[in-house]
């Protein structure tokens, strides 16, 4: 069970936590016209890449915040995380 | 019974408390302290079980969590347990056990046939032998070999045990008790750090006591002894006994298995039987010491052939003799230390060395004893069937390859010892990529992958002096970077005795024209023949020759077969060990009973149960509940001796003739504020909301982005910048997360805050054509008449001295309303309904009536919104607004979405009128056709038609919308059932929806 540190809350157990994805990908704007690749690409197309990842998690079970977790996809290091506004050097 | 093989003094068992018990229908006796296996080999026991290929007669290898062989099925206060190992179950006063794997019993055992047949049982035999004829496999084979196969029988009663489940943090988590254990808890604990010390067996101490040494003028075992009562006393420190560490998982995060109650005959009131620990640690040390490698020769697996480190447990430990004429076959000095054991105690034991002339003080100290000695001597193969009773040895040449003339000598168990194999399995399941050892011929862990630590005989340190310094210091300068105390431990003076190199030397070569089988894997009968078979056959990987063969996969996970199996690998291949590299080592390190896995989260406590506030008054009315979701709801009343179908048709019934109510509260709501609350609603719902009146509902739709729908409901505009969003029973955690994910992340320019209050509010919906005059009996004050109160409006009022919402919203197709009240009232205001609407002969209605009244209306629910269908697809694509975006919108323009014939809703009447059609059934067009006929829908929610008296389902049929009218038919292979039916629209009842709005 990973261990992840809540910009909020602090270190909590992974059970605590729910998965939400790839925290890269940005939704099309309302109302913009975009070609069937790019809504294509936003709805289904996600890279399954090995080593450091940005992706979403939400503090379900605690402050329901939804916060950014930099982890490698296979030693399931966690460099650092970060709060959904926060910018990302 | 006497215990013939018991000792008159020593070992560390309770003389004086005697204890009975049964094996295999039998009688016998052993002490408080003994395990199983110690007490019935005190009786002479040798004999246990079969093995699980041969059925050849298997005795006890070991004396703890490595045994391959003494596997039992324990019976224990009306409960059965199979896959235990008698070397760690404890003896206690009534405890009964059987053999596995053997039919009609031990001594006598059919599948034993299995040794003669094993010409037709090699390596892959599953793949070779049963490939033909093809058929014969379902029928024949796999049958056969699922009853043959299998080591006991898992209870299928409901296990009346409780395990718990234990979350703890610690700065050091130390696993196992032994010297390298000890030291470091004590340094460490010394330092102020929280120390969690683990011991799997009962006793602490490990190696400590059987070995013969001295630390600080006190023998192994008083040492030990002291420090755990030092231990015991400091309030940083949890010592725990019968505490197997398992599994090292992600970010320092261990699993520790607690046997809290298996010793005892019976748990105790208020305690467990067993307690998961999850131990998220700062540091962890590995302690986990080291298993003595066997040596492989003929018939290695007849009962009375042992690891020599196991006699001198059973010795020192429980006073037991393994044998009275034992011979002892080494390739190191370890072997010397059991043999002066059983010398000490007055038996004359025989040594093979099969080093040509080793020097060391322990040989001397064993020639000085006058123990005969045989150097460059090897044991070719055991002999004995049910118990070795000789054994034929031979002298072998200095390159180990030619074997001397055989002889035969008397003896009654062979004590083998192969040198040492360190226990990294936690190591390597902390991702720690280990090494090859040289000097030990055995893998050590490498450089650390998290926070671990390996220590002493697990980190291939074999002399006590260096383990203890080792682990004295390991511990204070572990613990000194978490508690920045510096406290030093004075070095204890160690006194032990020096070994010699061990011998390279594994395998016993066969004599000319015998072949013995030569056993590597002790539980699942993997022999030298197999593996050298298997590469043969082209296996090459050490990972595909373990699968194959299946050397290692035995529940002990090869504890004592892993590198004895590499080692031959390796002499085949004419490769070193580590080319040939390990197999991966998975937790759990032992079997773990599935019991402490899922802990306390059994039958009703596997999800929390929530209850209505008005739960206990439909208890008093006979409510007869089902779970929806997590909630507890009322699926119908129960008058007199009336079935589910008679007692939801009676509630529907009168829903349409009178007024009935139904608790609601289980809805899930979301209480939506701030200023653009409006905005948001209008970019997650499919149609337009910027324009909804205060004091208006609307019903909305909701897509994923996919633009599958999501959830439908309805939203009240309560005061200008305040709605109240309702969502689906199931989907009510699901909505709140959604909203929640565009608001922090997509759109975070809206000013808005959304939080569930499914739980603050109680909610009734009265329904039927009476329930505005009941309405107007709760709310006398105010005006409810279809001008003051009309369809999808919303008023606050006053319930005799209760703040209510009234919302006028319909499910069932009748003119309705939901009330709700904060929680604490909401037995107040059902109970005031069911009082004030006796006149208008309310009844409560459940689950199944409300699916009923909603199915023969057309309106869609989970069982249609079942996350494959569009708002084209349920008939929702009218709220779908083509003007402005949302979310989900884009992907309704995909091909498949926009086609033609695409799926729709309709309504299915069977023709005869009276065959109810089971949900799930699929829709065809010719029942005849042959398989795979093509399906055109499928059904997805069918009730009795309180209205028209007769079967009614709905479904999603392709190209439904050109379907209406048509004649096809409703097939369930699993009911066997062909029903012709009639397609017609979902709309059954009152399709124009006037009843609403009158």
């Amino acid at each position: 069970m990973l261990h992840i540190k809540c910009p909020y809350c602090g270190m909590r157990s992974q059970n605590e936590f729910s998965y939400g994805g790839d925290a890269s990908v940005k939704r099309p704007e309302l109302n913009k016209e975009i070609s069937d690749q790019e809504w294509d690409s936003f709805v289904y197309n996600r890279k399954s890449l090995r080593g450091k990842h940005l992706e979403l998690w939400q503090h379900l079970s605690g402050c329901r915040q939804w916060i950014k977790v930099e982890r490698d996809t296979a030693t399931h290091e966690i460099f650092n995380t970060y709060k959904a506004d926060e910018e990302i050097s | 019974m006497t215990q013939a093989f018991r000792l008159e003094n020593g070992g560390l068992i309770n003389r004086d408390k005697k204890l009975s018990f049964k094996f295999n229908g039998k009688t016998y006796y052993g002490f408080e302290g003994d395990t199983l296996a110690s007490a019935l080999i005190a009786n002479g026991v040798h004999l246990v079980g079969r093995s699980f290929k041969y059925h050849r007669p298997r005795g006890f290898f070991g004396a703890g969590v490595d045994e391959p062989y003494a596997i039992v099925q324990l019976y224990r206060n009306n409960e059965t347990e199979p896959n235990i190992k008698a070397t760690e179950q404890e003896l206690f006063d009534g405890l009964e056990a059987k053999s596995v794997n053997c039919w009609p019993s031990v001594n006598f055992d059919i599948g034993a046939i299995n040794n003669f047949l094993k010409i037709f049982l090699p390596a892959g035999f599953y793949y070779k032998t049963f490939m033909w004829p093809k058929s014969f496999w379902y029928r024949v084979y796999e049958p056969f070999i699922r009853k043959a196969a299998g080591l006991g029988v898992a209870s299928t009663k409901h296990d009346k045990e409780r395990y718990e489940h234990k979350y703890e943090y610690c700065d050091l988590l130390i696993a196992g008790s032994g010297p390298s254990g000890l030291a470091s808890a004590y340094s460490a604990a010394k330092n102020g750090a929280r120390v969690i010390l683990a011991e799997d067996k009962p006793r602490f101490g490990g190696s400590l006591l059987t070995s013969d040494v001295n630390i600080g003028n006190q023998s192994g075992e008083d040492w030990a002894n002291s420090i755990i009562a030092e231990l015991k006393e400091m309030p940083n420190v949890v010592v725990k006994n019968r505490s197997q560490v398992f599994g090292y998982y992600d970010h320092n995060m261990l699993v520790m298995s607690e046997k809290v109650s298996d010793h005892l005959p019976k748990t105790k009131k208020y305690h467990p039987k067993q307690r998961l620990w999850y131990i998220r640690a700062k540091e962890v040390l590995i302690s986990s010491g080291s298993i003595e490698r066997p040596l492989v020769f003929g018939n290695n697996d007849t009962p009375g052939v042992m690891l020599s480190s196991a006699a001198k447990e059973y010795l020192k430990v429980y006073g037991v003799l393994v044998g009275k004429n034992p011979l002892v076959f080494t390739n190191n000095d370890s072997g010397y230390e059991t043999a002066i054991e059983f010398k000490k105690n007055g038996i004359n034991p025989i040594i093979l060395d099969s080093r040509v002339n080793p020097q060391s003080e322990i040989i001397n100290e064993a020639i000085n004893l006058g123990i005969k000695i045989k150097f460059s001597y090897v044991v070719v193969a055991a002999q004995g069937y049910k118990k070795v009773n000789s054994a034929d040895i031979a002298k072998i040449s200095d390159d180990k390859k030619q074997l001397g003339t055989v002889e035969n000598i008397k003896c009654d168990c062979i004590c083998v010892s192969g040198f040492w194999t360190p226990t990294i399995h936690l190591a390597s399941q902390s991702g720690n990529k280990t090494k090859f050892k040289e000097e030990i011929d055995a893998f050590v862990p490498g450089k650390s992958k998290q926070n671990e630590t390996t220590l002493g005989a697990a980190n291939g340190i074999f002399t006590l002096e260096e383990t203890l310094k080792d682990s004295f210091t390991a511990g204070q300068d572990l613990s000194k970077k978490i508690t920045n105390n510096d406290n030093k431990i004075s070095f204890p003076n160690v006194v032990e005795k020096k070994s010699s190199q061990h011998d390279k030397f594994w395998c016993v070569p066969l004599p000319e024209g015998k072949n013995y089988k030569r056993f590597l894997d002790f539980q699942n009968d993997v022999s030298v023949s197999d593996i050298e078979i298997a590469l043969k056959e082209g296996y090459r990987s050490i990972e595909h020759v373990k699968r194959y063969t299946t050397l290692g996969m035995a529940t002990d996970q090869g504890k004592t077969s892993n590198l004895n199996g590499l080692q031959l690998v390796s002499d085949i291949e004419n490769k070193v060990v580590p080319a040939v590299g390990h197999t991966t080592f998975r937790p759990p390190y032992t079997p773990i009973s599935i019991g402490a896995i899922v802990g306390r989260e059994v039958g009703k406590h596997s999800k929390p149960t929530r209850k209505s506030p008005m739960h206990s008054w439909h208890e008093k009315n006979n409510a007869v509940f089902v779970d929806a979701g997590v909630w507890l709801r009322p699926r119908y009343y129960k008058q007199g001796n009336e079935t589910l179908f008679e007692a939801s048709k009676r509630e529907a019934k009168n829903v349409r003739t009178n007024v009935g109510v139904c608790d609601v509260t289980t809805l899930g709501k979301i209480d939506i504020k701030g200023p653009d609350s409006a905005e948001l609603l209008n970019r997650v719902y499919t149609s337009a909301w910027l324009k909804l009146p205060v004091g208006k509902a609307r019903y909305g739709v909701m897509l994923r982005e996919d633009g599958i729908v999501m959830d439908d409901g309805t939203t009240t505009r309560i005061s200008e910048n305040h709605y109240h969003m309702t969502t689906t029973t199931a989907q009510a955690a699901n909505v709140l997360s959604h909203l929640e994910y565009y608001l922090q992340l997509v759109w975070p320019e809206l000013n808005v805050n959304v939080v569930s209050t499914t739980e603050q509010w109680a909610g009734a919906a009265i329904a039927g054509p009476k329930s505005r005059k009941l309405l107007q009996k709760l709310f006398p004050n105010n005006d409810v008449s279809n001008e003051g109160l009309p369809f999808m409006g919303y008023m606050e009022s006053d319930l005799f001295g209760v703040k209510a919402r009234i919302f006028r919203i319909s499910f069932s197709g009748e003119l309705a309303y939901e009330v709700n009240v904060e929680s604490d009232n909401g037995n107040f205001m059902w109970e005031k309904i069911i009082e004030l609407g006796q006149e208008f002969q309310v009844q409560p209605y459940g689950t199944e009536a409300l699916s009923t009244l909603r199915i023969e209306m057309g309106h869609v629910a989970g069982s249609e919104l079942d996350g494959r269908t569009i708002p084209y697809d349920t008939s929702l694509d009218g709220l779908v607004s083509k003007k402005k975006d949302f979310i989900g919108k884009r992907s309704l323009n995909r091909e498949a979405f926009t086609s033609e014939n695409r799926q729709k809703i309709v309504g299915v009447v069977p023709l005869d009128k009276k065959t109810s059609i089971p949900e799930g059934s699929h829709l065809v067009k010719d029942a005849k056709a042959p398989l795979p006929n093509k399906k055109l829908g499928h059904i997805s929610a069918s009730c009795w038609s309180v209205e028209h008296d007769n079967p009614f389902s709905l479904a999603i049929l392709k190209d439904g919308k050109n379907m209406i009218g048509k004649k096809l038919f409703v097939m369930s292979p699993l009911k066997n059932k062909v029903i012709p039916v009639e397609i017609v629209s979902s709309h059954y009842v009152d399709p124009k929806g006037e009843r609403v709005r009158s």
